[in-house]
């Protein structure tokens, strides 16, 4: 074997690595031999299977059970023939969704008992001012600007949704636990944030609403004997949520990929001399700490966006 | 792709966490806190108003004042005006009865004077007519027996010198 072989094989594979830290894991890697294991729950038709996945370090088989190498299902627990079970594991990034909700209801529930106790006597002060201005702003100047007559009734959700994706996009930013988890680019839960907002859109929406959606005011011929109207105006209801979707995943994980790429410039170039490596960890060093800069700005403006869009969906749903 | 499909356990902990977050929050979060803040606006613009208010009666208060105190003076000087009118009408009332009652007192005596000094003359005369006569009975003597005639001649010489 020769030397460039050798170097060859050392050479580390930078987009598996990047797509593995990006995705689920079914345990927390905090460094090098620090592993926390996490609950695996697997539903079959035996029952629930519940145990830690340190019994499936390395590829082991426990209970029938193993976390597939390759193939459609790779890095997922798979049974011996290959098919996936129900699995509701708490994984990483469901561990980190508890984090979120644990700090988001001891955040607001505190700051509810301190205005409970306080009343409207006494100016809060610090922290509680900051969480106030941020409430009051989400009131007054989201919700009510664009929802306008009734819009207390959406504004809990809007300050819900706008506070949990800030505080996940900003706990995404955080390298090691109890961050790190890439939860807002991961699609099943900006799916089920513009879930919430498909439903908040529709779901409380006046008749009026739908009359324009399924009989729109437009010329006969529009919508009499090709409902080409009402058809783009259905296919409409879906795409809004779809673009919260994409538009949430996709400029998180974009973030993220960036910010991982970034990093692996340090791992690529260290075989290339030492010049080279100690000039690119310089440039990458920099441009991470510049690409953090930016998350952080991009993880407040997607969590504005997100509540901004949804806020002005439901006004023109509710003002139809 | 992996990353494009959505992980069914996780869709499901999402569906699970955001909705008891979501009920947890709208229930006992959220309302109190915009509510507080709410109540907290109202009570602010209601002292400002208030604070106006008092502002307003205290400028009022003030002006009131400034106009009493005003009225006080002048009816003060008033007062004093006619205090001094009045005392000056009284002095002069008194001089004037003082003087008139002066005059009266001067009148009387005078009058007086005058009927002491008529009937000091009339004694004077009777007296100088007596001794007059004395003397002219003394003198003429006998002579003289019809003394009312004797008198009588003697007043018309004397009410002739």
């Amino acid at each position: 074997m020769t030397a460039k072989e050798q170097v060859e094989e050392k050479q580390i594979d930078v987009s598996s690595l990047i797509f593995e830290h990006l995705g689920d894991s079914y345990e927390w890697h905090i460094v090098k031999g620090a592993v926390i294991p996490l609950p695996c729950i697997l539903i079959d038709q035996q029952g629930i299977n519940l145990f830690l996945s340190d019994k499936l370090q390395h590829g082991a088989n426990y209970k029938g059970y193993h976390i597939a190498s390759n193939g459609q299902h790779k890095g997922k627990i798979v049974d011996n023939a290959g098919e996936r079970p129900f699995d509701i594991s708490i994984t990483k990034n469901v561990l980190e969704l508890f984090i979120v909700c644990i700090i988001l209801c001891s955040v607001i529930l505190g700051l509810a008992r301190w205005y409970k106790k306080n009343g409207c006597k006494k100016a809060p002060g610090g922290f509680v001012g900051m969480m106030e201005a941020v409430i009051d702003f989400l009131d007054k100047d989201v919700a009510k600007e664009s929802i306008g007559h009734g819009y207390e009734r959406f504004s809990p959700y809007l300050m819900t949704v706008f506070l949990f994706i800030l505080t996940s996009n900003l706990l995404g930013l955080i390298p090691v636990f109890p961050g790190g988890a890439n939860l807002t680019g991961n699609i099943a839960v900006t799916l089920t944030c513009a879930l919430t907002a498909f439903i908040a859109i529709n779901c409380f929406a006046p008749k009026a609403y739908f009359k324009g959606i399924f009989w729109p005011d437009v010329p006969i011929f529009l919508k009499a004997p090709l409902p080409i109207m009402p058809t783009i105006e259905f296919i409409g209801l879906f795409t809004k949520p779809f673009s919260l979707t994409v538009r949430l995943f996709a400029n998180i994980m974009a973030g993220h990929i960036i910010i991982l790429a970034l990093t692996c410039i340090i791992f690529v170039t260290a075989q290339m001399g030492s010049t080279m490596s100690a000039s690119m960890t310089a440039v990458s060093v920099l441009f991470c700490i510049f690409m953090n800069c930016l998350e952080l700005l991009v993880a407040f403006i997607q969590a504005y966006v997100f509540t901004i869009l949804t806020a002005n969906f439901i006004g023109l749903a509710q003002n139809e | 792709m992996n990353l494009l499909t959505p992980d069914p356990g996780l869709l499901f902990w999402m569906l699970l966490s955001f909705g008891v977050v979501f009920f947890l929050l709208a229930k006992f979060g959220f309302p109190v806190i915009v509510k507080a803040i709410n109540e907290r606006k109202e009570f602010i613009e209601m002292s400002l108003l208030s604070a106006k208010q008092a502002n307003e009666k205290l400028a009022n208060i003030q002006a009131e004042s400034d106009k009493l105190l005003a009225d006080t003076k002048a009816q003060q000087k008033k007062m004093i005006t006619d205090a001094m009118q009045e005392k000056q009408r009284i002095v002069q009332a008194a001089q004037e009865e003082a003087k008139m009652s002066a005059n009266q007192i001067i009148e009387e005596a005078r009058l007086s004077i005058q009927t002491e000094k008529e009937k000091a003359l009339r004694e004077v005369r009777n007296e100088v007519a007596n001794l007059a006569l004395d003397i002219a009975e003394k003198v003429i003597g006998e002579q003289m027996k019809d003394k009312e005639l004797q008198k009588d001649t003697i007043n018309r010489l004397i009410s002739n010198l």
